[in-house]
């Protein structure tokens, strides 16, 4: 009981050493930016924009998202793509279950597509 | 305050004093991290300075910092046009003290060939406060070299206390200078009096 009381001090201690050693150069700095250079903060210097220019306008804009919509019909392709061709190398070689499995995956990927059809994505305009 | 005699005495001997004003000053002189910023032409030599023929890291600064928050030094490499004045005198105002400026070639210390033209500036010096001055149109790489050693002597003998210290020991003295706006004619004001006033007129 005791060994192992001790054992875990050696950890707390060497914790302790290691938050200090990471610590003890930021506090140095931070001291001596205290006491040996003046802060001296201003409008320009606190800007968030660094290039020189005036930030203008507001960064709370509305963005269109509609790029998920080519994501997810190119996954569906894509992913369809990767697994048709290994499904029809082995094909005769699956199981009840496997076919099975490889259906529903298929078909859950064509779901997407009517969906995708549905909403009259494909149609170029 | 040790004599300099007595000091290479003992250097001889192999004993080395500093003190804490040499050390300091001995440090950031040989750390001067430039802001990667430039104008025109000046900043093709620059580039080249920082490359291996020349070698900018032979004297700490190939640290080009591509924020003005992290840089100790601009070097105003290039032609400062009126519009671009008000980007640079806000660049130098975000940079931390201490910080120091280097006007290079002819165009930023005084328009150069552009000198008579109505959209360029004439010497940056009107708004931010120059440190070293390098002549050319564009000045060599070892010019800017030698721009540069010449500011780790300036920055290595100044004094860290006393009425001559520099500007960032010296918390009454502000930190940012104004920035220009356009004017309908011109930048406004035209120069910062504080530190540039017009060359008067003797007649």
């Amino acid at each position: 009981m005791d060994t192992n009381q001790n054992s875990y001090l050696v950890l707390a201690v060497l914790a302790a050493l290691a938050v200090g050693f990471a610590l003890a150069p930021l506090a140095a700095a931070r001291a001596w930016a205290h006491f040996f250079s003046p802060q001296k903060p201003g409008k320009e210097k606190n800007a968030i924009y660094e290039c020189g220019l005036e930030a203008k306008g507001d960064a709370w804009i509305h963005f269109r998202a509609e790029y998920y919509i080519y994501g997810i019909i190119f996954l569906v392709f894509d992913v369809e793509t990767i697994f048709l061709l290994p499904f029809a190398v082995s094909f005769g070689g699956l199981s009840v279950g496997a076919f099975l499995a490889m259906v529903v995956f298929i078909l859950l990927l064509v779901e997407g597509l009517v969906w995708a059809w549905r909403k009259g994505i494909l149609t170029w305009k | 305050m040790i004599e300099d005699g007595l000091r290479s005495e003992l250097a001889k001997q192999g004993v080395h004093v500093t003190s804490m004003q040499e050390l300091y000053n001995w440090g950031r002189s040989n750390s001067v991290w430039p802001l990667a910023f430039g104008l025109a032409c000046c900043a093709i030599e620059m580039m080249a300075a920082s490359m291996s023929r020349f070698d900018i890291a032979r004297f700490g600064s190939e640290v080009f910092r591509p924020s003005p928050r992290q840089a100790d030094l601009m070097i105003v490499a290039g032609t400062v046009t009126k519009k671009m004045a008000p980007m640079v005198v806000r660049l130098y105002n975000q940079m931390p003290e201490p910080k120091y400026v280097i006007a290079m070639g002819a165009c930023a210390i005084s328009g150069g060939p552009f000198k008579q033209g109505y959209n360029v500036l004439k010497g940056v010096d009107r708004y931010i406060p120059v440190d070293v001055v390098i002549p050319g149109c564009p000045p060599r790489p070892e010019a800017l070299l030698h721009a540069l050693i010449t500011l780790q002597e300036k920055i290595a003998k100044q004094p860290l206390t006393g009425p001559d210290r520099p500007r960032h020991l010296n918390a009454d003295v502000a930190g940012e200078y104004p920035v220009p706006e356009y004017g309908k004619h011109d930048l406004e004001p035209p120069n910062n009096p504080e530190i540039w006033q017009p060359p008067a007129i003797k007649r």
